[in-house]
């Protein structure tokens, strides 16, 4: 029995594709807890910003959502939305933003407007907030999702946020100056993109779970002769994110 | 200049500078310094057919939905982070078809309030190219050019400046009839002092034709202006000033208190049923005389619970669950 839960394996699995350094753009929910996860474990030289203006906090506590007071604590300065994505985009700075979404595209172009008909929606969800913003400036962006075969689709049903588009280099002649998907983050695994083609292939698989249950949950054909074994975490990255990032288990949920 | 003929009531601020039809913009940001003491009052007094525009929006945005004071919107984001992440009644209202709604992002909106603030009639921004923020309309094409409408969406164009074929996206600038925030000060001579973060908020109030500010305190001109550094917006750009302490409950006020997760929850709890929604209006909404009403109706520990640590700006150690 594998003693952590996919929440926590998905949180530190983002955290280690940080670079040190990084300047981080964080949303709500698993995004806040892989930021704040990436700074105390694996990149502490990292910064994270939030849309909201937070440049910086020093997230003695964990945010609840990008407006959260928390974010304003002992920053090293509190600005607004315009200050925020002048950060997102600033060509000097390698900006990294985590998102999520309700559905995904062999591409890594995301939905988090609506199901179904957009001006009859059978689901409204919240909408793109900074997503599309972070999608389109970020130099990149590391993707959470649940895996399943109704969020791994082939064609989302709103694109809200651009990720490679239509593969190859349609992204740039779109008028898109850097960025672009780097991982798909997921309960079972991490996908990323071919650099030509720019199609999602599956590169790691978590402990206890095979290649095939991960075909079975994507919605697309996915190429899986690359896939190697994820390390489980180990108890010092666990006890951190357990004790330190979320004692409350705000985000994280029930404990394994 | 002084607060003469600005400082007044929400009830009467509301009446005088909020009229059914109104373009109005809301400060704050989902669960952070949303004006919901004019916002109360704005249900109270039945206003309807309003056009709401907004980045990303919680609290203030679900309740006007909810109470059906809002006709059209043009909105980034509806989500209260983990307590609602997707707003409940603005779901439902959209997905029953009650709302016209034209979806931009978050740096779209701030734009075009920037815009609208610079004199502009439009901004580029090269954020969102080839999404459905750009292909996909959501207001009627009848409506569009009548009122504050935009006659287009937005436009993809060609970059004037760029040899060849260098997309940008152009926004139609914001100057809505009015707009609503709530700030820790306000000095007596009507100069603003937000903390924390300002969010859209200075955008807005510069790009709009009314301004309408709730306050935690008001405070003497000679101690607003001992630190000018710190103000947000001149007296002279202020139509009229409330002086509403905890204004903002249940969402935070940076310095003053946190969000009020319980009351949240609750909100939450009672907002997925049509019928408990209204009881949740009619409770603590219209059955209060006004907001100090309202805030008398609260657990006193509650408010003490979230009364914010004077250095970190929130309410350490807050059970959030």
């Amino acid at each position: 029995m594998k003693n952590y839960t996919d929440k926590e394996m998905m949180a530190l699995c983002a955290g280690r594709l940080v670079p040190d350094g990084a300047v981080l753009f964080a949303g709500t929910g698993l995004s806040m807890l892989a930021a704040t996860v990436a700074k105390r474990i694996h990149a502490p030289e990292s910064v994270v910003f939030f849309e909201t203006g937070g440049i910086d906090p020093a997230l003695d506590e964990l945010p609840l959502a990008v407006a959260d007071p928390r974010v304003m604590s002992g920053s090293a300065m509190n600005a607004g939305l315009i200050e925020a994505f002048s950060i997102l985009g600033h060509r000097r700075l390698s900006t990294i933003a985590f998102l999520g979404a309700a559905q995904i595209d062999p591409y890594g172009n995301l939905n988090s407007t609506a199901l179904g008909d957009y001006r009859h929606p059978k689901v409204r969800f919240p909408g793109s907030g900074g997503a599309c913003d972070a999608a389109s400036l970020a130099w990149g962006v590391i993707i959470f999702m649940q895996h399943e075969k109704k969020r791994f689709v082939t064609q989302v049903d709103y694109l809200t946020s651009p990720g490679w588009l239509d593969g190859g280099d349609s992204r740039q002649k779109a008028g898109f100056r850097r960025g672009g998907p780097m991982a798909v983050v997921t309960n079972l695994g991490i996908l990323k993109f071919h650099p030509e083609t720019k199609r999602m292939y599956l590169a790691e698989v978590y402990p206890g779970v095979s290649v095939e249950e991960v075909q079975e949950k994507t919605g697309f054909e996915l190429d899986v002769s690359q896939a190697v074994a994820t390390p489980a975490p180990g108890e010092q990255e666990l006890a951190i994110l357990r004790e330190e990032v979320d004692p409350q288990r705000l985000i994280l949920g029930p404990a394994a | 200049m002084d607060l003469t003929g600005k400082l007044m009531t929400a009830k009467e601020a509301v009446e005088k500078f909020v009229h059914d039809g109104d373009q109005v913009s809301l400060g704050g940001f989902t669960l952070n310094r949303n004006p919901m003491s004019l916002v109360h009052e704005m249900i109270r007094q039945g206003r309807k057919d309003l056009y709401l525009v907004c980045h990303s929006h919680g609290q203030a945005m679900d309740l006007l939905v909810g109470a059906g004071c809002v006709s059209r919107m043009e909105i980034a984001y509806g989500g209260m982070g983990r307590f609602a992440p997707t707003c409940i009644r603005f779901r439902r209202a959209v997905q029953r078809g009650q709302l016209a709604l034209e979806d931009y992002s978050n740096y779209q909106m701030s734009l075009r309030f920037l815009a609208g603030a610079m004199g502009l009639p439009m901004i580029a921004t090269k954020t969102g190219l080839n999404t459905d923020i750009v292909g996909k309309e959501g207001f009627d094409p009848a409506d569009r050019g009548q009122g504050k409408v935009p006659v287009q969406k937005l436009v993809v164009g060609d970059n004037p400046f760029a040899p060849s074929g260098d997309k940008v996206v152009l926004l139609p600038a914001l100057n809505p009839d009015v707009a609503l925030m709530h700030a820790q000060q306000v000095g007596t001579d009507g100069t603003v002092r937000i903390k924390g973060l300002s969010f859209a908020d200075l955008e807005q109030a510069r790009a709009a034709d009314r301004v309408l500010v709730t306050c935690e305190q008001i405070v003497p001109r000679e101690q607003i202006r001992q630190d000018p550094d710190q103000n947000s917006l001149p007296g002279f750009l202020v139509d009229a000033v409330v002086h509403a302490p905890l204004g903002a409950h249940p969402t935070a006020c940076h310095y003053f208190y946190d969000y009020d997760p319980q009351h949240l929850k609750m909100y939450g709890q009672m907002a997925v049923d049509d019928d408990a929604f209204r009881r949740y209006l009619d409770q603590w909404i219209h059955g209060s005389r006004d907001f100090e009403d309202y805030l008398a109706k609260l657990d006193p520990a509650a408010l003490e619970r979230i009364k914010a640590d004077p250095v970190l700006g929130y309410a350490p150690g807050l059970d959030r669950r």
